[in-house]
């Protein structure tokens, strides 16, 4: 849930990629890291495994700049794609105010995407949210990859609610910072028309 | 938060940070937002320790409802030097002490609670003020062109 500090001034904001495992969810974060300023950006923390894999959560806090004197902070978040991390999953989402799905577009993982979208839906019913009512946005990574569906088949799979989507390929940071500036924005809009505004 | 509240918050955390001789008090909230803080918070890392701060509060919570538990409402951290208290507030934010020699845990235990009675009240007169819809909110002043701003390089 965003959170408003009027004593510092801020807007605070949780962000949280979603997706299968190994599919680029803490890659776009790194590659976030790397491409920020220092003055914008907290310290990258990654729980994970000895062999890389995220344990619990990567997290990374980003300062966008100011609306009307006010700084918007975002705390990006990525969860444990692994299936068997499950209750992590579940509490990451606690206070969500925005989703991006990180979904491999390899044709051998396109089951385990079905799988973690289903999965993001129902650990967010679980919580009280509506994924068709919360800010939500597509990212087809690993698309220069030689077993890479089409996008037309990505899109008829995990995108029939028509939400925006961008094609990426995290390692080298394409579609990274479209997909970040898209879901902060939905989330901003969101929040003012939650309020009224 | 309202600004009231938020000015009532930040004093309870001062006011628990001397009692308790802590070194320092921060609020939090369960997502892993900072919501007040108090002391020597200058060389922390506050973002960072109150999203670990969170999760951990979580992971705790997660394995509470595994025991058929109520929600352990309070965890103690041994350092070498630094202690960690961390209490769940009207099981809405999360209230962390950090303290060394200069205090014990049975002291910062008493000084928490009392501190802890007084947020939940602060947090059950905010969460009165919202759904009344009274409060002030910089949202609503929020257009779209102020949103655009933001992203344009």
């Amino acid at each position: 849930m965003s959170f408003i500090n009027y004593s510092s001034r801020e807007i605070n904001c949780k962000l949280v990629y979603y997706g299968p495992g190994l599919g680029g969810k803490t890659t776009n974060l790194r590659f976030i890291y790397a491409k920020t300023s220092p003055e914008a950006k907290g310290k990258m923390i990654s729980l994970a495994t000895e062999t890389e894999r995220t344990l619990f959560f990567d997290f990374l806090p980003l300062s966008l700049g100011e609306i009307r004197g006010f700084k918007t902070r975002f705390h990006l978040y990525t969860v444990p794609g692994q299936v068997f991390y499950d209750a992590s999953r579940k509490l990451i989402l606690k206070g969500v105010d925005g989703v991006v799905f990180v979904a491999d577009s390899q044709i051998e993982r396109m089951e385990a995407n079905i799988e973690s979208l289903d999965n993001l839906r129902q650990n967010l019913q679980e919580q009280g949210y509506d994924l068709d009512k919360l800010p939500f946005v597509m990212q087809y990574n690993k698309r220069d990859l030689p077993s890479a569906v089409s996008l037309a088949e990505l899109h008829a799979a995990l995108n029939p609610t028509n939400v925006i989507e961008f094609e990426a390929r995290a390692t080298t940071g394409v579609g990274v910072f479209e997909t970040l500036k898209a879901i902060a924005k939905a989330v901003l809009t969101e929040l003012r028309r939650g309020s009224g505004g | 938060m309202f600004p009231e509240e938020q000015r009532q918050i930040s004093s309870v955390c001062q006011r628990l940070h001397r009692d308790a001789n802590a070194k320092a008090v921060l609020l939090i909230g369960r997502d892993g937002q900072p919501i007040a803080e108090a002391g020597e918070v200058g060389e922390i890392d506050v973002t960072s320790l109150s999203s670990l701060t969170a999760g951990n509060v979580a992971a705790t919570g997660g394995i509470s409802k595994i025991l058929r538990e109520k929600d352990f409402t309070s965890q103690f951290h041994e350092g070498e030097k630094t202690h960690v208290h961390i209490t769940l507030v009207a099981g809405r934010a999360i209230l962390v002490v950090l303290f060394d020699e200069r205090s014990s845990l049975g002291l910062v235990r008493l000084r928490v609670r009392k501190a802890a009675e007084e947020m939940a009240r602060l947090f059950e007169q905010v969460a009165k003020k919202a759904a009344s819809g009274t409060g002030p909110s910089i949202l609503n002043e929020i257009t779209d062109a102020d949103i655009d701003k933001l992203f344009n390089d």
